[in-house]
């Protein structure tokens, strides 16, 4: 009887796509404004906490220094997601041909995983001249793993019998490879994608960090460092939130380009 | 070689076969298996399979029928002993002109693309396209009664209808051979025997020779002309059963006590095997 009512006050709440929306929505609307009244009722000052409304407002006011920082380090994102996709790919075909090329190889690729990037960001940037070139390497190093391995899991994924089908029907390897591998692949490579373009984030950012340029090409790393030293909270949040909102829409894209490509057949995207 | 002349031929086949002896479709001569690490997958056996005929291997797990299976498609090469397919060694088999099919225990379909490409497959592999292609495509499709599914994914589907594309992916090269590898023991009974019944069909039009293994008794004597025993540790033929008893058959015939005695001799030879296994 209760639920009815219920239903007769929402009946929008009976839309199962609505409530996709709704709830994780109003549980975002709840925690800012518990936020915002937080800091406003233990009047909690703006260099140690600032408010959302505050945040919002420092982002629009510093405009012209976060737009301009925001781009500059999408450019190194996409630059660096891009080119650790062409070389993960490159490099997980090279490992599937063979056990032993994959065998032989495949630690170093471990090696450069394991490798705390900041702890190799210096030399990068002694070693490389252009600073944007000497990010998008940093960057790149930290997302091309999840590519290499995934793929090359992927390639590797194929059914045994259909392989043996595949054989039985004398067919080459170039036709295993278009025909078999890569369609099994692309989960795990999708997979992949959304773990890389989270990480080439990281890597965009943490690499300008460790290199603290300044200058007319800095992006948003370099921002908080700023704002850090000034302490200006509030545009120090203004710039997180600018990340963080990449990552997420990147994530959202890549959640996206998966199901238009798989979402037809793959268990993942199947509800 | 289109359908309806393989079929004429089959009854040929079968008409004469009282007396003339058809051309022996596959031949073990001493052919056994022993895997790297030393596991004797299958001692050394022999048999003989006619063209036009339909075999089962039965035996437990472990007897090598899968093995065996796997040798004469050429998917695994005998450590000794000869393997002949039309008196030719097995990878002489296209340049005779003749083709195999196997289909195995599960579907194994790609679950990425329609059934109508999944059975094209095997056609564009070989290099058939167009409308040639389409049509044979369609062919095969009817024979396993799939038209109406040709534009589904494979996870649309049924266990049983999985099946039937995986094994009209096999018809659609006309093959002269199709090897089956348990290709039902994963539906419900009713579906089994509704795909027995298809596949006994499919075997009389088309003039195929049949081998096909299982470890189930009841299918063994319902589908074949010949059951070929088999024990385990280490894989073995122990004997052989005739199955006397026309075609086509209904699926009365499992009911009659023919069909019981069959089961009977064919379930004590097995547990005779499997006794002298434990001693």
């Amino acid at each position: 009887m209760s639920t009815a009512v219920k239903d007769g006050a929402f009946p929008l709440m009976k839309h199962e796509k609505f409530r996709k929306i709704a709830f994780p929505t109003l549980v975002t609307l709840v925690l800012l404004t518990v936020w915002q009244l937080t800091v406003e009722m233990a009047q909690i000052p703006e260099y140690i906490l600032p408010s959302p409304i505050r945040t919002l407002e420092a982002m629009w006011e510093d405009w012209g220094l976060l737009g301009p920082s925001l781009l500059y380090t999408l450019k190194i994102t996409a630059l660096s997601f891009l080119l650790a996709i062409a070389i993960g790919v490159i490099v997980a075909f090279f490992f599937v041909q063979s056990r032993f090329i994959e065998s032989a190889f495949f630690p170093y690729a471990v090696l450069l995983q394991v490798t705390p990037i900041v702890a190799i960001a210096p030399l990068i940037i002694i070693w490389v001249n252009n600073t944007t070139l000497a990010l998008v390497v940093c960057s790149t190093l930290v997302a091309v793993f999840p590519i290499i391995s995934n793929t090359t899991l992927g390639l590797r994924s194929v059914s045994p019998n259909l392989l043996s089908y595949f054989k039985l029907r004398n067919a080459s390897r170039v036709q295993v490879l278009l025909r078999l591998r890569i369609p099994s692949s692309m989960p795990y490579f999708f997979a992949a994608l959304k773990i890389a373009c989270g990480l080439s984030l990281v890597g965009a950012v943490v690499a300008e960090f460790v290199a603290g340029t300044g200058g007319a090409n800095t992006g948003l790393a370099y921002q908080i460092l700023q704002a850090g030293y000034q302490l200006n909270i509030p545009r120090m949040f203004a710039a997180l939130t600018l990340i963080s909102w990449t990552g997420v829409v990147l994530f959202v894209a890549m959640s996206m380009l998966t199901k238009v490509f798989i979402g037809h057949w793959h268990e993942s995207e199947v509800h | 070689m289109s359908l309806a002349v393989k079929k004429e031929q089959s009854e040929q086949d079968v008409r004469f076969s009282v007396v003339e002896e058809p051309m022996p479709a596959i031949e073990l001569l001493s052919t056994e298996k022993i895997y790297s690490n030393g596991t004797r997958a299958l001692l050394p056996v022999d048999l003989k399979v006619k063209q036009g005929e339909f075999v089962t291997l039965l035996g437990p797990s472990g007897c090598g029928k899968s093995t065996l299976l796997k040798m004469v498609a050429g998917l695994e090469a005998p450590s000794d002993g000869r393997l002949l397919l039309w008196r030719k060694p097995v990878d002489k088999l296209a340049s005779q002109n003749r083709s195999l099919s196997f289909v195995f225990q599960e579907a194994s379909l790609m679950v990425w693309t329609t059934v109508r490409k999944n059975v094209r497959l095997a056609l564009e592999l070989e290099g058939v396209k167009g409308e040639e292609a389409e049509k044979r495509v369609d062919q095969a499709l009817e024979l396993v009664g799939l038209s109406k599914f040709a534009d589904a994914l494979p996870k649309e589907l049924s266990g049983g209808m999985q099946m039937r594309v995986s094994i009209a992916r096999g018809l659609v090269v006309n093959p002269d051979l199709l090897l089956m590898d348990e290709p039902f023991g994963a539906l419900d009974e009713i579906t089994r025997f509704k795909l027995d019944s298809e596949l006994l069909d499919l075997w009389r039009k088309n003039g195929l020779t049949v081998v096909f293994v299982t470890h189930s008794i009841h299918e063994a004597v319902f589908l074949s002309q010949r059951v070929v025993v088999m024990a385990a540790r280490p894989g073995r033929i122990i004997d052989e059963v005739k199955i006397d008893e026309p075609f086509p058959r209904s699926e009365d015939f499992r009911l009659t006590a023919k069909f019981s005695e069959y089961s009977m001799t064919l379930h004590r030879l097995l547990s005779k095997a499997s006794v002298e296994e434990d001693l």
